[in-house]
């Protein structure tokens, strides 16, 4: 049998590395907004030969208006990604034209435009969906939960399922925050979707533990204590608890390495999501309760 | 029963033969190339009560420009953001996007012509009456209300000259109106009209009335449009991007069944084939309802491929807990999949609520993914539950005969 109440503090402190490490770097770094929160232009074209992004920009650069211009190649080479500022459609012509005389073949693959009045409004609306989710989620667990209230109270379960759902919401967070800083990966509003799928993801797998320590409560009726009821729990419901979301995160590796390189990212912000779900379903939330029922033990339950 | 309803749906949602040819799938304009264009429209000069019927007629004319780029489908639709109302324009496989660009951008052009003679000899001489000269068009009622629906028109002061001399040059002649060169209306001159102001009236239905005013309105333009978003995919790019999600789709499901039936042996068999109806029924709706799949639409439906089988994980590890209790293998997978639903329903139910919300606070990409993700936790609740269920009952009574 697992004894996570056992060695709560060893797995408790890997989480709080973990989210501390993540929250370090949120504040730290933060996130580098992509255009759709900043407003601007993403166009990704192919050029035969594959020369250098070097003189892919020095050539965009050279362009009235687009001295800021950033390019990134792609896949070796397959194609780059040139970022700048918004512009109008004459301006987008211009670029248009003197690519296509400096490199013969030149192909435009995408072309994406983001205004000042739209970005504002994806900005608003992400963070409405997260308000929405955040409390769609928190009513469900009340819910959930309602009936459950020994030896902890049922809002002590939803509390610990909040817990663990920043905790897998934090470290995916993180981790785009340091690529964003080592190798200028954006954000956008994929990753805020991301983000929200993995918290409903991670509510899954802390339901099913808790759901279990809540009938074994009920069976027991007492004859054993709390910390054996939930490393019981936490062990018979380990078999599913990691394979609902090992079955997942086999789709998320091969869309992640297989999938089109425009939701890498996304994949990304997922599959690190899911993971640290398993591990705080399993590692955090279980020992979390344990702990808030140490902390309120009377005496003469000894 | 299930089984053949699955072979049905197989054939419906191939691509090619049977099912491509009474349906065929309705594909983003992310995947098979195409653009998505958002134009903010400039109302400012524009009294309240009118906005509505400027808007429309603005939408009017887009639509029929794009048209004429012969794109399958194309929408145009107006929508609100932040106050501000904005024409949408989604023009799947364009080849030239640049050229529709430059199009839609055009001031929309009423001109006004003279006709003559008639039948297969009809001309239409130029005038210089244009829609510059129109101040605003409206519906109204003839007698105050007990006739039907007419159109009035306001001219300026130069075009209410214009107008003048024009309709005492033509009086019981035609007059034609031209849309961007295309006939809309010719109506007859009945006498000369002076002071501004003219009627046209004819057996309109309110809409044809209505239709005209936003007519007349878009060519007076009093709401110049800007493109303010504007997202462009080449078809290379977009079926590059189709391609490699069906690749990651296939191996994911690969994956996600090798690994179901080694880990737990007959039952995962039985759940792979489950889950193998569950993608052929949930593309089966998604052609019916139908859903128009994105790039990020197919991107949640692979998620769901790994999310299905969780159902059946979480009832596979129920009866091997029956079992361990020494229920017999018929009884404990009864008990199995009673006593796991309240778990698959709770933990289903929190995506759920992430996909609803998703859906209805975002816009066009992240919808389709967060539709694929709800209509494929539904059925993959049903799937689950029934298909698998049935496999197992179906395999039980063959092996007590046997």
């Amino acid at each position: 049998m697992l004894n996570v109440t056992g060695k709560k503090y060893i797995y408790l402190t890997i989480a709080a590395i973990l989210v501390g490490s993540s929250l370090a770097a949120i504040t730290t770094w933060g996130f580098k907004p992509g255009i759709d929160f900043t407003g601007g232009t993403m166009w990704q074209i192919s050029i035969p030969g594959s020369p250098s992004a070097d003189i892919v920009a020095q050539t965009v650069s050279s362009i009235k208006g687009f001295e800021d211009a950033k390019v990134t190649a792609q896949d070796n080479g397959a194609s780059y990604m040139i970022r700048f500022k918004e512009t109008d459609e004459n301006g987008h012509n211009t670029l248009k034209a003197e690519l296509a005389s400096k490199f013969p073949g030149f192909q435009e693959l995408s072309y994406q435009s983001i205004g000042p009045s739209v970005s504002a409004e994806l900005k608003k609306n992400s963070y409405t969906a997260i308000v929405l989710v955040l409390l769609g989620i928190s009513l469900y667990i009340a819910f959930a939960f309602r009936q459950v209230s020994r030896p902890v109270s049922s809002w002590t379960y939803g509390f610990i399922t909040l817990v663990s759902l920043f905790h897998d919401v934090a470290v995916p967070a993180g981790l785009l925050s340091v690529l964003g800083h080592l190798k200028g990966v954006e954000i956008d509003t994929n990753f805020i979707v991301a983000l929200l799928v993995v918290m409903g993801f991670s509510v899954h797998d802390t339901i099913v533990v808790f759901d279990r320590i809540r009938e074994n409560l009920i069976l027991d009726r007492g004859r054993h204590t709390f910390a054996e009821t939930i490393n019981r729990s936490v062990t018979q419901t380990l078999a599913r608890s990691i394979n609902t979301s090992l079955t997942l995160v086999f789709v998320l590796v091969a869309l992640y390495f297989a999938g089109p390189a425009s939701l890498k990212y996304f994949m990304l912000t997922l599959l690190v999501g899911t993971i640290t779900g398993i591990y705080s379903s399993v590692f955090v939330a279980s020992p979390l309760l344990h702990l808030a029922e140490g902390s309120k033990k009377s005496p003469v339950k000894k | 029963m299930i089984l053949l309803a699955a072979i049905v749906a197989g054939f419906f949602v191939s691509p090619v033969g049977f099912g491509g040819k009474v349906r065929p799938w309705k594909l983003g304009l992310d995947l098979i190339g195409g653009a998505h264009l958002t134009y903010n429209v400039d109302l400012s000069q524009v009294p309240d009560a009118d906005r509505n019927l400027v808007v429309n007629g603005l939408r009017d004319v887009i639509e029929r420009r794009v048209n004429n780029f012969g794109v399958a489908e194309p929408q145009v639709y107006s929508a609100q953001a932040q106050g501000q109302t904005q024409l949408v324009v989604e023009l799947a496989g364009v080849k030239d996007i640049g050229a529709a660009i430059a199009q839609i951008g055009e001031t929309p052009f009423l001109e006004f012509k003279e006709v003559q003679g008639e039948g297969t000899s009809t001309q239409y001489l130029p005038t210089d009456l244009n829609g510059r000269f129109i101040k605003s068009a409206q519906v109204s009622f003839a007698n105050s209300g007990v006739g039907g629906p007419q159109v009035s028109i306001v001219f300026n002061d130069e075009g209410a000259k214009k107008f003048e001399e024009l309709t005492a040059r033509n009086i019981n002649k035609p007059l034609a109106i031209f849309l961007d060169g295309q006939l809309i209306e010719a109506p007859t001159v009945q006498e000369k009209i002076t002071g501004g102001s003219a009627v046209i009236t004819g057996r309109f239905s309110l809409n044809e009335a209505r239709t005209l005013a936003e007519r007349f309105n878009a060519g007076a333009l009093p709401a110049p449009i800007t493109l303010v978003n504007q997202q462009t995919i080449s078809p290379a790019l977009g079926a590059d991007s189709l391609h490699k999600a069906i690749v990651a789709g296939l191996a994911g499901t690969l994956i996600v069944m090798i690994f179901m039936i080694f880990y737990y042996g007959w039952f995962g068999a039985v759940a792979s084939a489950a889950l193998l109806i569950y993608i052929i029924f949930s593309l089966a709706i998604f052609k019916l309802v139908p859903v128009t799949m994105t790039l990020a639409g197919v991107a949640g439906f692979i998620l769901t491929i790994g999310m299905a089988v969780d159902a059946n994980i979480l009832i596979f590890e129920r009866i091997k807990e029956e079992k361990q209790r020494g229920l017999t293998k018929t009884s404990s997978v009864e008990e199995g999949f009673r006593r796991a639903w309240n778990s698959i329903r709770d933990s289903n139910t929190s995506t759920i609520i992430t996909a609803l919300i998703l859906y209805y606070f975002t816009s066009s990409f992240v919808r389709g993914f967060a539709l694929t993700l709800l209509l494929g936790v539904l059925v993959s609740l049903f799937s689950a539950i029934t298909t698998t269920r049935l496999f197992l009952q179906v395999t039980e009574k063959i092996e007590n005969n046997a």
